[in-house]
């Protein structure tokens, strides 16, 4: 394939092979260009590339005065914000190793990574951050450093090691004018084998590992990733999931930098979706509950809106789900359906996408969990290509993605440029791609049972590939379990079933080594509080409402619903969920039940309710509960409860036809 | 912490009694509020704390006593004056434009800082215009100092009630007050809400220097944050002085965990 210079992919692809000679090429070809723009009271600022390479520049003179060496990390801690991204490039203008850290996370959290990784130097955000590093600088005394963005309250802060960000600058420029050729000198040494960045994965269990990537491990993914989708330098793209995962690093940084495309910085954590339609991102990436929840808004909308709006909205959108896939999927139309579906597109699906913040939307992605099917083709039914992925931080993101035309809601689709896969006898997902990381950070056993000699990566997932040639994912390797009359057992296939239902928020499915399969069910306070409230019901919270019958009623027609999906399927039909119980608290990160992902860790809930374990597997109908909770500042409280257990009907397994 | 150092008396009340015919409000209450310290006035149901800051504030005006202010002392304050002078309030009930935005409200608390004249205002033009721009720009940094942005376009009617609290909060600060008199901020809160609202009120002493004079139900608040306390009681003053100070008062004891008699 011939690309023009200077085009992603194109011929100076040899020789930029870090981040900073991306960032100078850019001020030197796209100068004038937006790179980056941050919402800031109430207005978008926004910065160009040859900006960016200035404050970049500043910012790492600065480090460097500060003592920060050739491989050393930089903690980098916040929201996205526009400099805490810079601190990255500055880390590695200098040789160091950025480590972006989940800004949630509480102090002693913190303090393994930051001690695992040798941290001297750190970024943080604002105040929240400086107190909690100030925290754990007492038992992790390797940083030396600390620098914020954000001054409010930081004003009586009088330590000798911290600073702002816009001191360090001042001290840089002062160290680049004293010191001429030394940035330009080091900017450009480092090359692609060299680290550039290492994430930590927030690991279900024990203790997170720190992922070693190489620049080229980045940016030969990035780019192979831009080559496969056709993106341009002029993709507009929002940065709001953590900083700390390897997805944002993927197409709010590396991406950017390989483009040259913008990247938008929300004003605040909860103006997202405000931010989303005012910047109308082209190149779009959110886990499956981001486009769920924007669906149940729309939903419930539309149930407050007027009859002849309703008429409207349910006949075109009925229309799109026939059509909208096909026309999208480049499949034949008849000239009446096109014809209509033009007229939707003007009356509904224009403003809808245009409400929704994906009116400009080239390409929307989304990975990390199972998509429900009406999610994926409502949006796919509006025109907007979205497709689902398939990675992980050990292989730089990509490993599987759907091409277009190809999209099916069940399947990740084929393998992603370079990238080679296998299916071991366990049914265990194997890849081999120039994305595969360096190593674990100071942990060669980790490595070496994760990656062979060879550099085949053991993904940890049970899939198979599809007749058409797709990856199918199951459910993690060592979570498949058994029921103990041998049944397969495959908690998260029957956790995903339930969630599609958009009154279900989080499940945790049990069964391995039990006579049958039962759930802890966690209500999506929203959806149900609204259902509730056109019913006229009345409730406290989240606890009272959990409780109600009427809500166990319906939650049951939905499990009941999933018995009778399941009853179909060959493999898993005689696990049907048989008990199931709504549980009175809402899952936490906080409480250690959900990871910083949002993932839940179904052990640990296991051993936390204990009581509502045993009420699952014997046949009581109450069970009195009493769980220990953190509240948001750190102190503890006891939640005390009766919690109803209910049996659910099954279904008599359907022999395939043979 | 550092150790807080006050500046001046700014406010100084003394012998202050008020009376709504035979019904004895406040019965001679003396104390002073210094620059920069945040005061509590607290005390049970009617035990004039609100009369109080009415009182401060020039809505009510006592029969008795003398109150000095920035050095001048008088009999009573009157309302224009002390919006004039720099003292702001917010209301123990919610007293917002319900059907305007967060933007909008917090905007009216920059009325008497509006130079330009209505006429100008509405057709929106020349000075008037910078104006305007100037006062948004304000506006703008008490939405980023709250963390509202997210309903900088909500009309406050459909907000919860915490967040109106805040908005409220956010339409005194935009008169940028020497005084900020709050009445009972956190009531009907839950502990999250409490928690905020009260690193907002340090925060806003913190950043701005802004004198603060604060009713509040709960102790535990008022004993985290004020740097002194006056306890009232049925209109009289039971004690004076730092939360250390109050909380080993025989009397407050008394009055607030009952005594056998």
């Amino acid at each position: 394939m011939s690309l023009p210079p200077n085009q992603p992919g194109g011929q100076n692809s040899e020789t930029l092979d870090t981040f900073p000679k991306l960032l100078l090429n850019h001020a030197k070809v796209r100068g004038n260009k937006i790179a980056m723009r941050e919402k800031d009271l109430g207005i978008w600022q926004s910065w160009t590339w040859s900006e960016v390479a200035d404050e970049v520049r500043a910012l790492a003179c600065g480090l460097a005065a500060l003592g920060f060496q050739a491989g050393d990390k930089l903690a980098i801690v916040g929201d996205n914000r526009p400099r805490l991204y810079w601190s990255m490039a500055a880390a590695q203008c200098l040789g160091g190793v950025p480590v972006p850290l989940y800004q949630d996370a509480v102090a002693e959290e913190m303090i393994y990574v930051l001690d695992n990784a040798d941290v001297r130097f750190a970024i943080v955000e604002d105040q929240e951050q400086v107190d909690k590093l100030l925290e754990v600088k007492e038992k992790a005394p390797k940083i030396e450093h600390i620098l914020f963005d954000d001054p409010r309250g930081l004003r009586h802060y009088d330590y000798p090691f911290l600073k702002s960000i816009d001191e360090a600058q001042e001290i840089g420029r002062k160290y680049d004018g004293d010191h001429p050729g030394f940035f330009d000198k080091i900017a450009l040494s480092g090359s692609g084998s060299d680290v550039g960045i290492m994430l930590y994965t927030s690991g279900t269990t024990g203790n997170p590992k720190g992922v070693v990537l190489t620049n080229d491990n980045v940016i030969v993914t990035a780019r192979n990733g831009i080559i496969r989708e056709g993106l341009t330098e002029n993709e507009e793209v929002l940065a709001y999931l953590p900083m700390a995962w390897v997805g944002d690093n993927l197409f709010s940084y590396a991406q950017s930098y390989v483009a040259g495309f913008t990247i938008n910085c929300p004003e605040s954590g909860a103006t997202v979706m405000t931010d989303l339609r005012e910047i109308g991102p082209t190149y779009y990436f959110a886990p499956p509950r981001v486009y769920e929840n924007m669906l149940t808004q729309v939903m419930i909308r539309m149930e407050d809106a007027s009859k002849i709006k309703q008429k409207l909205f349910h006949f075109f959108m009925d229309h799109a789900k026939s059509t909208g896939t096909r026309i999208l999927d480049g499949k034949p139309v008849s000239f009446m359906d096109k014809l209509i579906y033009k007229l939707g597109n003007f009356f509904v699906y224009g403003p809808l996408r245009d409400v929704l913040g994906l009116g400009r939307i080239k390409l929307a992605y989304t990975a990390g969990e199972a998509i429900g099917p009406e999610i994926f083709d409502f949006y796919r039914s509006l025109g907007i290509n979205i497709k689902q992925l398939y990675g992980q931080t050990e292989g730089m993101v990509f490993i599987c993605v759907q091409p277009d035309g190809e999209v099916y809601a069940d399947t990740v689709g084929t393998p992603a440029i370079d990238v080679e896969i296998k299916i071991d006898d366990n049914g265990e997902v194997l890849y081999r791609s120039p994305g595969v990381f360096h190593s674990y950070y100071k942990n060669p056993e980790s490595t070496a049972k994760t990656k062979t000699e060879d550099g085949w990566v053991f993904t940890g997932d049970a899939g198979f590939f599809a007749e058409n040639g797709h990856l199918k994912i199951i459910d993690r390797a060592k979570d498949v379990g058994k029921l103990s009359n041998g049944t397969m057992f495959a908690p998260k296939y029957i956790e995903n079933k339930l969630k599609f239902f958009s009154f279900v928020k989080e499940v945790v499915a049990f069964g391995d080594k039990r006579d049958y399969a039962s759930v802890f069910i966690n209500i999506d306070l929203e959806a149900v509080g609204n259902w509730a409230e056109r019913r006229n019901m009345a409730y406290s919270g989240y606890t009272d409402l959990a409780n109600q019958d009427s809500v166990y009623d319906m939650i049951q027609e939905c499990v009941e619903q999933v018995n009778l999906d399941l009853s179909k399927d060959p493999l898993l039909s005689n696990s049907q969920i048989k008990r199931f119980l709504v549980l009175h608290k809402e899952l936490d990160p906080d409480d250690g039940e959900l990871t910083r992902t949002r993932k839940v860790r179904r052990n640990f809930i296991a051993e936390r309710y204990g009581p509502l374990m045993d009420a699952l597997y014997s046949d009581v109908a109450v069970q009195h509960v009493e769980t220990q909770v953190k509240f948001e500042d750190g102190r503890t409280g006891v939640l005390t409860a009766d919690v109803k257990v209910r049996n659910a009907k099954t279904f008599t397994p359907v022999k395939a036809a043979s | 912490m550092n150790e807080r150092n006050f500046g001046e008396v700014i406010l100084d009340l003394k012998g202050i009694s008020l009376s709504f015919g035979a019904m004895r409000v406040l019965n001679n209450i003396s104390f002073n509020v210094k620059q920069g310290e945040i005061r509590s006035i607290i005390g049970p149901n009617g035990a004039g704390k609100s009369s109080m800051l009415n009182v401060i504030n020039g809505v009510y005006h006592p029969q008795e006593g003398e109150i000095t202010f920035r050095g001048e002392v008088r009999k009573e304050m009157k309302v224009h004056e002390a919006a004039g002078f720099g003292i702001a309030r917010t209301f123990q009930n919610i007293a917002l434009f319900k059907g305007m935005s967060t933007l909008d409200n917090i905007m009216t608390g920059r009325n008497l800082k509006m130079k330009s004249s209505m006429l100008a205002q509405a057709i929106y033009w020349g000075k008037a215009q910078k104006e305007e721009i100037e006062h948004r720009k304000k506006v703008e940094e008490i939405i980023d100092f709250l963390e509202i942005q997210a309903i900088r376009k909500t009309p406050v009617g459909r907000l919860p009630y915490g967040m109106q609290k805040r908005v409220e909060l956010g339409r005194a600060l935009a008169a940028e007050p020497e005084i900020l008199l709050l009445d009972e901020p956190m009531a009907g809160m839950n502990v999250e809400e409490k928690e905020d609202m009260s690193r907002f009120v340090l925060d806003i002493n913190d950043e701005f220097g802004t004198t603060i004079v604060l009713i509040e139900h709960d102790m535990g608040v008022v004993m985290d944050i004020s740097d002194r306390v006056v306890v009232l009681d049925y209109g009289r003053q039971l004690a004076d002085g730092t939360p250390d100070v109050v909380r080993s008062n025989q009397d407050v004891i008394d009055a607030y965990l009952g005594v056998s008699h």
